[in-house]
């Protein structure tokens, strides 16, 4: 049972994105709903970032309908997104979480719990004082997460969440997933890593040219691709 | 020109020669306050809010930052004098008036550089915190406070602006000796006297003011970005 001012699920309806005469999104027909972990994979320029920048509410699309909870527009707050290269804010790690939780109503105390239970989780708690532009790119990743999570969001949109990431930085990001996952916030995530998709992914989305061309469980995606591209795709072969 | 004499003053702690001094970073630093809290504020809506005429707002605003300061002088002047619209307050020929000559003069200025640092740093936040759903006036207030350390120059740029001009101050505050004679207005007069050493001594102060102001608003931003990022 979602609250009343969820977000979820979402209902894409032809969906469609052009950029001048590009497009970049074309027809896309999806529901996002509560569930194991949806990962987006394809080429580049499959479109894949802008389904989630669509997803979350931050571009509006050129055709077709979107809809959060059956409402027209997201709640704030329910639905929240890490992008490629995350947004440091100028402030100390610690600071940068407690922005996120401003203006929620928080007690200072119930703030500096929340605060000092997200360090834990992302294993910041070292670091809370540090300037959040002098981590390393996986402290990055995960503070970025830890924030995101701050406001404990039903959807959580990850872009490319371990690019350019160490294996093990990698790993503490996917254990990060997982584990945000399992308190049963609705992951969406893209990835040119296939070995991260089926290693996170419940389902899988194909995405190529700006179509959605397969959405399958992840174990019957990577076993048997229902289409000539996807399989092509997973073979490594360019696929357009 | 020997300088011996100027710097005999200046070891000397001549009481008149300090008390110019301090006036005029008084009056200085009054007006650099003031005019943050206006220019501040309102670069940082022109950067990120959706006003109407924003345009033409930012082209006046950087067009203001260049305002010569005789016409400044003037405009105050005629709004302070007995029969002008605020004549009633008394504040013509007071430090008041400088501080509000200097403040018109360096309002702009911070306006201006405040808007483009802003801009720079929301183009960066902007997706975040769209995605966080932040109202419009904690998002101008979260980029100030991150800007903080890169809006040091857009101080010290006003400051330099409000410590070196004369025409405003000289006529509004009239340069009347010990009230409203400034380190600018007083070398303006001692050189017209022939006074050398005492011009000479005000200026050689007047530049070490602002080395100084320029040397600790430069460590204050190198331990800012040392610290916060």
């Amino acid at each position: 049972m979602r609250a009343p001012d969820s977000g979820l699920p979402i209902l894409f309806d032809r969906v469609s994105l052009r950029a001048g005469e590009t497009a970049i999104l074309r027809d896309v027909s999806l529901s996002l709903a509560p569930g194991a972990p949806t990962v987006l994979i394809g080429p580049n320029g499959a479109g894949k970032t802008s389904l989630i920048r669509i997803a979350m509410g931050l571009q509006k699309p050129s055709g077709g309908s979107i809809s959060w909870g059956g409402r027209p527009a997201p709640p704030p707050g329910r639905l929240a997104i890490v992008f490629q290269r995350p947004v440091m804010l100028r402030r100390s790690v610690r600071a940068n979480i407690a922005f996120a939780l401003a203006g929620q109503g928080l007690s200072r105390t119930e703030r500096h719990a929340r605060v000092a239970r997200l360090l834990d989780l992302a294993a910041l708690g070292g670091l809370a004082d540090r300037p959040a532009r002098r981590l390393s790119g996986g402290e990055q990743q995960r503070l970025a997460l830890a924030r995101a999570l701050a406001r404990e969001p039903e959807a959580l949109f990850l872009d490319e969440p371990a690019n350019n990431l160490d294996p093990a930085a990698t790993k503490s990001v996917e254990a990060l997933i997982r584990n945000a996952a399992a308190s049963g916030i609705k992951i969406v995530m893209t990835t040119h890593d296939l070995g991260q998709a089926r290693r996170l992914g419940g389902e899988i989305i194909f995405l190529a040219g700006g179509q959605l061309l397969e959405r399958a469980p992840a174990d019957r995606f990577f076993a048997a691709p229902a289409t000539e591209k996807a399989a092509a795709f997973l073979r490594g072969d360019i696929v357009e | 020109m020997d300088s011996a004499p100027a710097l005999a003053l200046l070891l000397s702690g001549d009481p008149a020669l300090y008390g110019i001094a301090a006036l005029s970073l008084k009056v200085s630093l009054s007006a650099v306050v003031i005019a943050s809290l206006l220019g501040m504020p309102l670069g940082a809506a022109l950067a990120i809010g959706r006003i109407p005429g924003r345009a033409l707002l930012t082209v006046l605003i950087n067009a203001c930052m260049g305002l010569p300061p005789v016409v400044v002088g003037l405009a105050v002047f005629l709004l302070l004098s007995r029969s002008g619209p605020l004549g009633a307050l008394g504040l013509l020929f007071t430090p008041a008036a400088m501080v509000i000559a200097q403040a018109i003069l360096v309002t702009p200025i911070i306006a201006g550089l405040t808007r483009q640092v802003i801009e720079d740093l929301w183009t960066e936040y902007r997706d975040e915190f769209a995605a966080m759903h932040i109202g419009p006036v904690r998002r101008a207030a979260a980029l100030l406070w991150d800007a903080r350390f890169s809006l040091v120059t857009t101080w010290l740029a006003g400051f330099g602006r409000a410590a070196a001009e004369v025409g405003a101050v000289m006529i509004v505050g009239g340069n009347i000796d010990g009230f409203t004679r400034t380190m600018t207005t007083a070398i303006a007069l001692e050189t017209s006297k022939g006074d050398l050493p005492l011009a000479m001594g005000l200026g050689l102060l007047l530049i070490a003011i602002v080395l100084i102001v320029n040397a600790l608003a430069w460590g204050v931003r190198r331990l800012g970005e040392r610290f916060a990022g």
